[in-house]
């Protein structure tokens, strides 16, 4: 079982948090900042698991997280998950995140925070793998977003051209973020 | 109409945030974010008081953004609702969403939602159930469960592979909170085991590895399909999840692990995912340590894991690596011989700089080491300690130390002044250390067990105690000065300058209430030793300034704030003036009468002679479990109050004796209670100056602190600061080496315990020619000695110096191996305890085992049908639950697991046997007969035993104080001293003293002819009422 699923950037900032066990607002957000602190005084080259953490689970949990650019994607699992798979799972969540968003980058996330969650529950659903094929993936999503459009039709016009005017502004410079090379062992990775 | 529908959605929608405004608004007012989002949350109250659902949408879309921040929304819980009810999948969506984020299994507004969630979930849209069921994993209640339990399991038989898998996933969360829907719902999440679609498959497999996780027995009779999948799936992760889960059953059934290890091997062999070569290596493992005996080959499967797992440590991919020592330490358990073959790899990972793997590789290296590297590796720790940031590291560094080298009582242990040495750096290494308590056991338990090593140990406690600084930080290193007082006192007769150590011991120091009062037992076991030596000398003035000065400086105990000091020093004091004005009687006789010279009257003798007759004999081990022999006399109610508890002041005072850890708290607390009692007693013994001084001195203190924070005396503030600062002045003995041109070039850099690993090296590296050589230098007890030479060398490894005392006072009919279960693992609230139902599985096994497991029509004649063994494996279960279900609640997680085993034994008889058909099996009832012995002799009895075990545990807790006062020789302290005359005192003193000897004679009877059945109480003293931690290894 998975019990949380977190994503915040550097500075410790959430951009996502998704609790498959009721916390409330105040514990989750001591959740978060534990676990940041825990995760961001690591190196980028040592590995990515991680014991400890005294608010969430106990000695049976572990935290699996991955670090790109500025953002960190961590989930809290417990033994009956393999970790191996959960980093594999964690790429899968970020590759589909890339190419949901064209060039994935952090002001994404703040921006369609609602977006990421529907992209998510179609992986995970109440702290279990779901799905991991991310074509499959991919179709979903896609489908879930044509029915939106369609709803939405004329009477959402207006106010898709008032946001894209609020919209100009943000700064495109920004998209150049990239994500790291995955490594090989993770492409071999057949699902 | 329409154009004006639009046209007021379009005005509205123009002056309304949308979540985008929120956010950018939210990252413009960084300074002043909280007083902006109360803005927002007021606009957005607003926005929900509309009747157009799209601006209550947009609305939610942001609340559930300021939900991630931190702020509470459950305040509009009834507008959630209205979003998801929305007929719209856009808006259903946000709906659903924020209902996922903030609504829970208590909320009560989930009793509103039902109808419309089984609407949705029977929607003809797949995504707006598909939706609902996400949104629901979330936040189903029983109540939800109960009610939509069967829209659910209509829906895992849906067309539509989508909406089946979310339905299967979903059926787990439903039997957490309704545990009833697990048995009508298992016969279908059972054929989704064999959907066309891969998801649905991977998604059934998933629900039961949960429910199997917890309640692995239950679903044994599954493993055949599985095996079946095993065999024939690519899915990887659903494989991963698959061996798994055979990982939780092959301990419940060793024949399923010797089918396993196969497919197994050839999953190693072929795959290229680590991640699934991974999770094989672990489940062979833990088949390997459920048939650790019995297997004629395994020991080639546990190569294979061992070398695949060097390849994982090797890598260079960190994770890798860390997965390779955790699976290592599993196969230490069983099979060390295997992993200290790649000792050189787990070493070079304890220089890793990656955190996690070096405490990984820590965790591996109590199987590592052996006589000959021990100092070497703990070398190597003690450097990395220095290098060590973090104490919560440093900390887990110093446990380990002191675990591998006490591990099978100091197995590898061959110098134990090294080791002592080595635990007076790890005192003054790690001053912050919370393992104070650990190093006080260690010094006590080496100082008691190895009696050769005792004249060593007194003098580097002395250092100790003169040189090791209480800092004002809250940490339990200074425990270590209670084990260092008491060594110096109860082996005294070792002491080369014992005055100088009663000087140390005497000094005024700001100490918790328990070490003074170690501190004033040792002090007259010194003062007794002393007194000795002058009556041997015949040296009367001696002994008069040795009272006096004991004398004088025990005034600052009596003025201790803990009770439990004073009374010891006031007791230290009466037996000293007593001695005292025998002596002043014969020394004014002596003023008189010149011609009578230096004749120590014979009533001081006598005084003297008692006094040390109280300290001698010898204190050995005891075992933990040494308090069962003591039987509990009759009429004695340990849960009984004494005396009825006053209601406030002596739990205030009591609590100093009981909980240690909070001594400098409790002794202030007591600090005033006490001064009633002090005044009386102290006018005994105390002329009227002192009295008025030691006033003054307590009232300029009252007056400095109005709370009272300090209790001692001001006298010992400025002494105090000025003596315990230079730890760097410890003097360092150095024993002359042979080496010396070597060990003086490293002298510099070395410390003081890599002398004995220079020590060790030199003489093994000149064998025999040196060894006399060596000998002759060597400070050691001629009993050393003959050890040392009588041991051959004709093996690589160091020759132990010195010999551990293994004696232990141990009850009969009591094993060390006696589990120390603990009861806190088990969690009542644990869901999955409901869920531990027996499922009729078997009857629609048998065509799977068949088809799986292709037998012969002979075989099948052999074995009883299936169904019939289950039938009668289930009515036999019923009658064990019956029973067990009475003494469930009071056993522990291991013996409830080992119990469970018994039982499936007969139901699973016969799918195993399936399984195993083509490999030869002892009959059926054979096995369960050994199987069942085996477990009524380690089970049965434990119910009982446990209990027992924890009344033990409470004794000990109760005595501890008691404890304490035995194992310093207190007996002359009498716990009702504010009463007791001086005569009434003297009376019980001599008792004691009979008492005392004749303990100590009955003791020597009983050590000799081992261990008595009938011991009185008399015989137990515990050290210190601490246990020793290398027994329980044991």
């Amino acid at each position: 079982m998975i019990k949380a699923i977190l994503v915040f950037n550097n500075h410790g900032k959430p951009r996502l948090s998704k609790f498959y066990q009721y916390f409330d607002e105040s514990l989750q957000q001591q959740i978060i900042k534990e676990t940041f602190q825990l995760v961001s005084k690591r190196d980028d080259n040592v590995c990515n698991f991680l014991e400890g953490g005294s608010l969430i689970g106990g000695s049976d949990y572990k935290l699996i997280y991955r670090h790109y650019a500025t953002l960190y994607f961590v989930f809290c699992v417990d033994s009956s998950e393999s970790e191996l798979g959960i980093l594999d799972l964690i790429q899968v969540f970020v590759e589909t995140l890339d190419k949901c968003f064209e060039n994935v980058c952090e002001l994404d996330l703040i921006f369609h925070a609602d977006a990421v969650h529907h992209i998510l529950s179609e992986l995970v659903m109440g702290g279990m793998v779901l799905q991991t094929n991310m074509n499959d993936i991919m179709a979903r999503i896609e489908e879930q977003n044509k029915i939106v459009k369609q709803e939405a039709g004329i009477s959402a016009a207006p106010a898709r051209a008032v946001s894209a005017v609020k919209s100009m502004n943000i700064p495109q410079q920004i998209k150049d973020i990239k994500l790291p090379d995955l490594p090989q062992a993770i492409k071999d990775f057949k699902f | 109409m329409a154009l004006k529908k639009v046209k007021g959605n379009f005005f509205e929608r123009m002056f309304d945030k949308n979540l985008t405004d929120l956010v950018r608004g939210i990252r413009n007012n960084k300074d002043n974010e909280a007083k902006y989002i109360s803005t927002c949350i007021e606009e957005i109250k607003q926005e929900l008081r509309q009747d157009n659902i799209s601006v209550k949408c947009n609305a939610v879309a942001k609340l559930t953004y300021i939900q991630m921040l931190g702020y509470d929304i459950s305040w509009a819980g009834f507008n959630i609702i209205e979003v998801m009810s929305s007929s719209r999948f856009t808006c259903k969506r946000i709906g659903y969403l924020a209902a996922s984020q903030c609504f829970h299994p208590d909320s009560e507004l989930l009793m509103l939602t039902t109808n419309m969630i089984r609407k949705d979930l029977n929607s003809q849209n797949q995504y707006d159930a598909g939706v609902a069921l996400s949104g629901l994993s979330c936040f189903i209640s029983p109540d939800l469960s109960r009610d939509l339990a069967n829209d659910i399991m209509t829906l895992m038989s849906s067309t539509k592979p989508y909406l089946r898998m979310k339905a299967v996933l979903m059926m787990y969360k439903v039997f957490l909170r309704y545990p009833e829907a697990l048995r009508p719902a298992f016969p279908k999440l059972k054929e989704k085991l064999e959907d066309p679609d891969p998801g649905v498959q991977s998604a059934a497999v998933n629900v039961i590895c949960e429910l199997a996780r917890k309640n692995p027995k239950n679903y044994l009779p599954l493993a055949p399909i599985f095996f079946k999948l095993m065999t024939t799936s690519t899915n990887n992760w659903m494989l991963i999840k698959i061996i798994k889960l055979f990982g939780a059953l092959t301990p419940l059934e060793p024949r399923l692990g010797k089918k396993l290890i196969e497919p197994l091997t050839n999953l190693i062999h072929s795959t290229s995912a680590m991640s699934l070569l991974y999770e094989c290596i672990n489940t062979v493992i833990a088949v390997l340590i459920s048939i650790s005996s019995g297997m004629p080959n395994h020991s080639a499967s546990i190569q294979l894991c061992v070398q695949k797992l060097r390849i994982l440590i090797e890598d260079s991919d960190q994770n890798l690596k860390y997965l390779g020592l955790l699976a290592m330490s599993k196969i230490l358990k069983t099979h060390p011989k295997s992993v200290q073959a790649h000792k050189d790899l787990i070493l070079a990972c304890l220089d890793d700089k990656d955190e996690s793997i070096r405490l990984r590789a820590l965790d591996l290296l109590y199987g590592m080491v052996s006589k000959k590297n021990l100092m070497e590796i703990v070398k190597r720790l003690l450097g990395h300690m220095e290098r060590a940031e973090g104490s919560a590291y440093r900390d887990e560094l110093l446990y380990k130390v002191i675990e591998i080298c006490a591990q099978s009582s100091y197995l590898y242990v061959t110098n134990f002044e090294w080791y002592l040495t080595v635990l007076v750096e790890l005192i003054q290494l790690e001053a912050g250390s919370r393992h104070g308590r650990l190093i006080a056991e260690q010094l006590l338990d080496v100082a008691i067990r190895v009696p050769v090593v005792r004249q060593f140990a007194v003098n580097e406690m002395t250092n100790l105690l003169d040189t090791f600084t209480v800092s004002a930080q809250s940490n339990s290193m200074y425990e270590v000065l209670y084990a260092a007082a008491w060594i110096v006192g109860e082996f005294a007769g070792e002491l080369e300058d014992a005055e100088k150590t009663l000087n140390i011991l005497l000094r005024p120091r700001l100490l918790p209430g328990h070490i003074q009062g170690v501190y004033v037992q040792n002090v007259i076991k010194l003062f007794a030793r002393l007194a000795t030596t002058c009556l041997e000398l015949q040296d009367l003035p001696g002994l008069v300034t040795l009272c006096d000065h004991v004398l004088d400086k025990l005034q600052h105990f009596n003025g201790s704030s803990d009770i439990e000091v004073q009374e010891r020093a006031n007791s230290a004091c009466m037996l000293i003036e007593m001695l005292r004005n025998q002596l002043s009687t014969s020394t004014d006789a002596m003023a008189m009468d010149t011609t009578t010279e230096g004749g120590i009257p014979p009533l001081a003798i006598e005084i003297v002679q008692e006094m040390t007759l109280l300290f001698t004999g010898e204190l050995i081990p005891v075992a933990p479990k040494a308090q069962r022999k003591v039987p509990l006399p009759d009429g004695l109610d340990l849960d009984e109050w004494i005396n009825a508890p006053p209601p406030e002041d002596a739990a205030s005072s009591s609590s100093s004796e009981h909980d240690k850890d909070e001594l400098f708290v409790s002794a202030t607390q007591a600090g005033t209670g006490a001064d009633g009692g002090e005044k009386r007693r102290q006018s005994l013994e105390l002329t009227p100056e002192q009295l008025e001084r030691q006033r003054m001195a307590r009232l300029i203190e009252q007056s400095n602190n109005p709370h009272y924070l300090k209790s001692t005396p001001t006298a010992s503030g400025a002494s105090n600061a000025d003596q315990y600062d230079n730890i760097d002045d410890i003097p360092i003995t150095e024993l002359p080496l042979d080496m010396e041109g070597v060990a003086a070039l490293r002298v510099g850099i070395t410390k003081r315990s890599d002398k004995y690993l220079q020590e060790q090296q030199a003489a093994q590296g000149s064998k025999d020619g040196k060894k006399k050589h060596k000998k002759g230098k060597k400070s050691k007890k001629a009993k050393n000695k003959v050890a040392y030479n009588s041991s051959s060398e004709s093996e690589g490894e160091p020759k132990p110096l010195h010999i551990v005392n293994t004696t232990l006072d141990m009850p009969e009919g009591v094993s060390m191996s006696d589990s120390e279960d603990k009861d806190g693992k088990y969690d009542p609230n644990d869901p999955h305890r409901a869920l531990d139902i027996e499922l009729d599985i078997t009857e629609f096994e048998a065509p799977a085992v068949r088809s799986a497991s292709k037998k012969s029509a002979a075989d099948k004649e052999n074995l009883k049908t299936p169904a019939d063994l289950a039938g009668g494996g289930n009515a036999a279960k019923k009658d064990r639950k019956k029973d067990k279900d009475k003494d469930k609640e009071r056993k522990v997680k291991r013996e409830h697991r080992e119990s469970k085993r018994e039982r499936k034994e007969a139901a699973v008889q016969p799918v195993i046997d399936l399984i195993d058909a083509d490999t030869p099996t002892p009959s059926p009832s054979h096995i369960s007969a050994t199987s069942n012995n085996n477990n009524t002799s380690t089970v049965l009895p434990d119910a009982p035993k446990h209990h027992k075990k924890k009344k033990n545990k409470e004794k000990t807790t109760d005595e501890a104080p008691d404890a304490l006062a035995t194992a310093t020789g207190s007996s002359i302290i009498d716990v009702g001293g504010e009463e007791a005359s001086e005569v009434a005192s003297k009376v019980h003193k001599k008792k004691h003293k009979k008492e005392k000897s004749q303990r100590k004679e009955k003791k020597k009877a009983s050590e000799s002819a081992s261990v008595s059945a009938i011991v009185s109480i008399g015989d137990y003293e515990q050290p210190l009422g601490i246990s020793t931690p290398s027994k329980e290894i044991l």
